[in-house]
């Protein structure tokens, strides 16, 4: 749109994966003189946000700054030998497919960032019992944005293990030690299980840089697979899938995520839904799609097949949640539709069209962007009520959140019919178009099968609009109590937070073409022999 | 002397590069002048003698820069290229690290034994470590089976002495009986084992025997075969390969911290570069017998000093240095895993610059860690895990760089020479095809980094009661320091350890 120079981008590009960690290693030091505001925590509350804005500020730029006309071909892009004896190359840049995600992962963590921050603000006027301190919070925070900007951005294989790699720690502490109940376990869960699948991944990795010769993401995606002999493909694309799938995570790998969410403080609940689970996605979409074709060719049915059955058994699991008397957390619930959301991306990669890739991409966005403000709604639906189980809240009759707290119960309905995927918000046109590509699949996949999977995926969104209404009437309709307790509505600062998401899902909704017009061409390149 | 006698006298003596034995003759030597010096010097300036022992061992560390740019060979038969001592980069890689951990266990020591006080005779301790050192030193280098052999003595010896040296503690010397029994054991058979290989191929220059063992006679070829195998047993005990680890722990626990350090690294150091060269440089054509026997071993010994130390209780007095003693046998699993790969790949160099590369790193990370242990241990004595609950809030430096070190044995971010360490490791495995033993390994790094986190987390919790400030004398902080700047530069440049893995060794 407008033009940068290219030098001016590549060093935006780079600054936004190291400046998040120069920010980090800043924030374990003391604030400098000048800087110290009005106690140490609030100092280094303000020391996020003031990072996570300027990267979101270096981001905008890059967003402005690339070349809409040509959205497949790689820009901004750095290329330097880092370590030889393994070929390990610091290789970034950005395409339509990354540039979407880079900005929701800058914007999601400054907006956690900015949360924090007036949280804290407000808390100070009705003091609590003191959690742990906010430096560690801020400087994990911060290498966790780091990690996911990372790999987004890098173009090496062995350099996206290592960002794969980066969000693990950062992410285990933050559910350890400022999660709610059942914090530790959950947190176990989530880093034993995404290790696991990522060594795993690893292994796939190396299988693919040692048969071809490079770990250059550019490299292999152009070759398309053409060095790999179908075999080595197969084995590749299995070890690496599975790493992929539990970080998207793909039923039945899916049984850390409820358990993570659920335990997880609201500003990790929503880096986890909105960022992390992309990682996944992306990595079927940058990696095994064009590098493995002819492996990914064998497994796709198998995961179209899985996808359906995330989608099915999401659903149903939160439909049980939903139910009366069945002590079903709204974090969880949420958690679990998770599940089916990402199982549409998978179908949708799976289709290997890139119509359905497309809609994948686009379900991903939209995926981060109402989960995310889902979450922060229930988190704050916690700090006001001090819970987030659903028959402690509705009780016989209903929440009736409508009355008590308007502001919040609209956004909560808001939140609730995005999610379910009304049309003319951004949930719809990901899904539908994971289901059009599902209704003509790539020519030698098994369409009958396909057809079969579409059908039992659109009875799942059926299935998604039953718990989503049954968790609004009873969450945000039901009669208002005379003596009801106060229940404050959405502060200012929370309006900051969480306008900047409804704004972009109400657009993303109306105006599809923004983002498809941006995946579309460099998704038709990847599917056609790599990127230039 | 007659004209005839001249050319055999030639022949007898061979002339010795001195520059080349320099850094383990200089070790060697040192600790003779410490013996001797220590009769001289009065009790309150034994310390002086911990001084002398560092800066011998940093000499002999720097007499290595002149042997960088060729390779040197002496001690050879006139000739033949058999020679007894090479100084090629594969030996000056590994002298370096035996140098350079010897060094750090020295840092530790001189705490230790100023904290000791009159209980360790000083002159002695030095002179001990300095000789292990020297045998060490010089085991990467030997050629020849019989040199390996008095190497490994050498290294060995003083090391149980080492670990039995604290007077009337009963654990100590316990530690050190078990130690001496089975690692003599071990000596004995892998002596059989040469001696074995001598008769079938009637030299004992690696080399010679490279190339004589491929055309053994028919009936010798069992025998060859026995011998092979036997002679690999005397160095995987040395790794603490398993079944050869039960040593480990409790000599770990009974011998004086730093001692567990030096053998932790040095000692590992020592058995794998002797199975390198057993196995790469003189029974190539028989890496279908040792291949698959170092990759079942790679695969046991990392699964059970893994499990061995998640069954650790953080509680247990002593547990620190029990879990760093289990996980070290899970690290020498790692160790073997390239060598076993050498067998199947057609780069076998490649592949053993992996461990190469991999001990480099183990050794930096793993003696930091003993030394934020040795500092701990000052103050809790019992040094449980326990004890290193809430060290952030007191000495957060050193808890930071403990996570730090921790992280890097786990193998992830921040510990990112840990991570392409490990990579490196992964990727010669997968490139030899050995799918199954990368999977084992995989499922290995898992478990493994159950217990490093563990650890790290507690450094990270609240402190229960009134937290213990840690004082940090001067030589600690000083090994401290040099392995956390090792560590972190590492994990920015890579390339300076993992260069190994991509060139030529031999």
């Amino acid at each position: 749109m407008i033009d940068i120079s290219e030098s001016v981008m590549q060093f935006l590009l780079a600054f936004v994966v190291v400046g998040p960690l120069l920010g980090a290693a800043a924030a374990l030091l003391p604030a400098p003189p000048g800087l110290k505001g009005k106690s140490p925590e609030q100092a280094v509350l303000r020391h996020g946000v003031t990072v996570t804005g300027v990267v979101l500020i270096a981001v905008i730029a890059l967003a402005l700054g690339f070349d809409h006309d040509h959205p497949s071909k790689m820009q901004a892009t750095t290329d330097i030998s880092w370590i030889p004896a393994l070929d390990v190359r610091i290789h970034l840049g950005i395409d339509g497919i990354s540039l979407p995600l880079l900005v929701l992962t800058a914007l999601l963590t400054f907006l956690c960032a900015l949360y924090s921050y007036f949280k804290q603000q407000h808390q100070r006027l009705t003091p609590q019992a003191a959690g742990p301190t906010p430096k560690a919070f801020v400087a994990l925070m911060l290498v966790l944005e780091s990690g996911t900007l990372a790999s987004f951005a890098v173009l090496d294989l062995l350099l996206f293990f290592l960002a794969f790699e980066m969000v693990l720690i950062p992410m285990y502490f933050l559910i350890a030690r400022w999660g709610g109940e059942g914090r530790t376990q959950a947190a176990w869960r989530f880093i034993l299980y995404t290790l696991l699948g990522s060594v795993v991944m690893l292994l796939g990795l190396l299988l693919i840089g040692i048969k071809a010769g490079t770990f250059d993401m550019v490299a292999l995606a152009t070759d398309n697979g053409r060095s790999l002999t179908t075999s080595v493909q197969v084995i590749a694309v299995l070890a690496i899938g599975i790493g992929l799938a539990v970080k998207t995570p793909m039923w039945p790998l899916h049984s850390w995520l409820p358990d993570a969410h659920t335990a997880a403080p609201t500003v990790g609940s929503v880096l986890l839904a909105g960022v992390l689970l992309k990682m996944g996605t992306y990595g079927f979409v940058r990696i095994i799609l064009p590098i493995a074709p002819d492996g990914f060719h064998t497994f796709a049915p198998y995961l179209a097949a899985f996808a359906v059955v995330g989608i099915i058994y999401g659903s149903l699991a939160c439909l049980a949640l939903a139910k009366q008397g069945a002590k079903g957390d709204l974090k969880r619930l949420i958690a679990y539709s998770s599940v089916g959301h990402m199982g549409f991306v998978l179908l949708g990669i799976s289709t290997m069209t890139p119509t359905g890739v497309n809609g994948a991409l686009f379900a991903n966005i939209a995926h981060g962007l109402i989960t995310g403000l889902l979450f922060f709604l229930v988190g704050a639906l916690k700090d006001r009520t001090g819970t987030t189980d659903l028959d402690t809240l509705a009780e016989e009759t209903g929440a009736a959140l409508y009355g008590k707290a308007p502001r919040l119960g609209g956004l909560l309905a808001f939140g609730a019919v995005a999610s379910l995927g009304l049309p003319g918000l951004a949930g719809f046109w990901g899904e539908m178009l994971a289901l059009f590509g599902a209704f003509k699949p790539a020519g030698d996949l098994s369409r009958p099968a396909y057809l079969t999977f579409m059908a039992i995926a659109a009875f799942g969104t059926l299935l998604t609009a039953a718990y989503m209404l049954v968790v609004v009437r009873r969450v945000c309709m039901g009669a208002v109590p005379q003596e009801a307790p106060h229940l404050a509505d959405v502060h200012t600062y929370e309006f900051a937070a969480w306008t900047p998401l409804v704004v972009l899902t109400v657009a993303a909704g109306l105006w599809p073409k923004a983002l498809l017009g941006l995946t579309d061409p460099a998704v038709q390149q990847l599917l056609s022999g790599g990127t230039r | 002397m007659s004209s005839l006698a001249q050319p055999l006298a030639a022949s007898v003596i061979q002339s010795v590069d001195w520059l080349a034995i320099a850094p383990p003759t200089l070790t060697a030597v040192v600790a003779l002048a410490v013996l001797v010096a220590d009769l001289f010097v009065a009790d309150a300036k034994k310390s002086l003698l911990g001084w002398v022992s560092v800066a011998g061992l940093a000499a002999s560390a720097l007499l290595l820069l002149p042997l960088l740019d060729d390779d040197r060979s002496t001690f050879c038969v006139n000739g033949t290229h058999a020679c007894s001592y090479t100084a090629d980069r594969f030996t000056l890689v590994i002298q370096l690290l035996v140098l350079g951990g010897a060094l750090l266990a020295a840092l530790l020591s001189v705490t230790a034994l100023k904290d000791a006080g009159k209980q360790l005779p000083e002159g002695e301790y030095w002179f001990l470590l300095l000789s292990s050192a020297a045998g060490a030193a010089l085991l990467p280098a030997s050629r020849d089976l019989a040199t390996l052999i008095v190497a490994l003595e050498v290294a060995s010896l003083p090391a149980f002495a080492l670990v039995g040296i604290r007077h009337g503690d009963k654990k100590s010397s316990e530690a050190a009986l078990k130690f001496f029994l089975s690692s003599v054991t071990a000596t004995a058979v892998s002596l059989m084992g040469i001696s074995f290989v001598y008769a079938s191929t009637s030299t004992l220059y690696l080399t010679q025997v490279a190339d004589r063992i491929q055309h053994v006679d028919g009936q010798l070829h069992t025998l060859a075969q026995t011998g092979v195998v036997l002679t690999l047993v005397g160095f995987a005990f040395k790794t603490a390969a398993v079944p050869f680890h039960f040593w480990v722990p409790d000599t770990y626990v009974g011998a004086p911290l730093p001692i567990a350090a030096y053998l932790s690294v040095v000692g590992k150091a020592v058995g794998f570069s002797g199975l390198i060269l057993v196995t790469v440089v003189a029974f190539p054509s028989y890496a279908d017998v040792w291949g698959p026997a170092l990759a079942a071993l790679a695969a046991l010994t990392m699964t059970v000093g893994n499990v061995g130390a998640l069954r650790q209780q953080a509680t247990r007095a002593y547990s620190a240095v029990r879990l760093l003693a289990w996980s070290s046998v899970g690290q020498a699993g790692y160790l073997l895993v390239p060598i076993a790969a050498a067998a199947y790949s057609d780069d076998a160099e490649h592949s053993i610059g992996s461990t190469v590369a991999y001990a480099l790193m183990y050794a930096a990370v793993n003696l930091g860690a003993f030394a934020v242990a040795a500092v701990v241990g000052r103050t809790r004595s019992a040094n449980r895990i326990t004890d290193y609950r809430g060290l952030y809030a007191r000495n957060p430096l050193a808890a930071l760089l403990l996570a730090f070190f921790l992280l890097c044995l786990a193998g992830l971010p921040p510990g990112i020479i840990g991570l392409f360490a490990k990579v490196t490791v992964f990727s010669a495995v997968v490139g030899a095809g050995l799918g199954w033993l990368a999977v084992v390994m995989a499922v290995n790094v898992v478990i493994a980094l159950f217990y490093y986190l563990q650890w790290t987390a507690l450094l990270f919790r609240a402190p229960e009661g009134e937290p213990v400030k840690h004082r940090f004398p001067a030589p600690l902080t000083a090994a401290i320091s040099l392995t956390g700047v090792l560590g972190i530069a590492l994990s920015g440049a890579p390339q300076l350890v993992l260069r190994f893995a991509g060139t030529a060794l031999f």
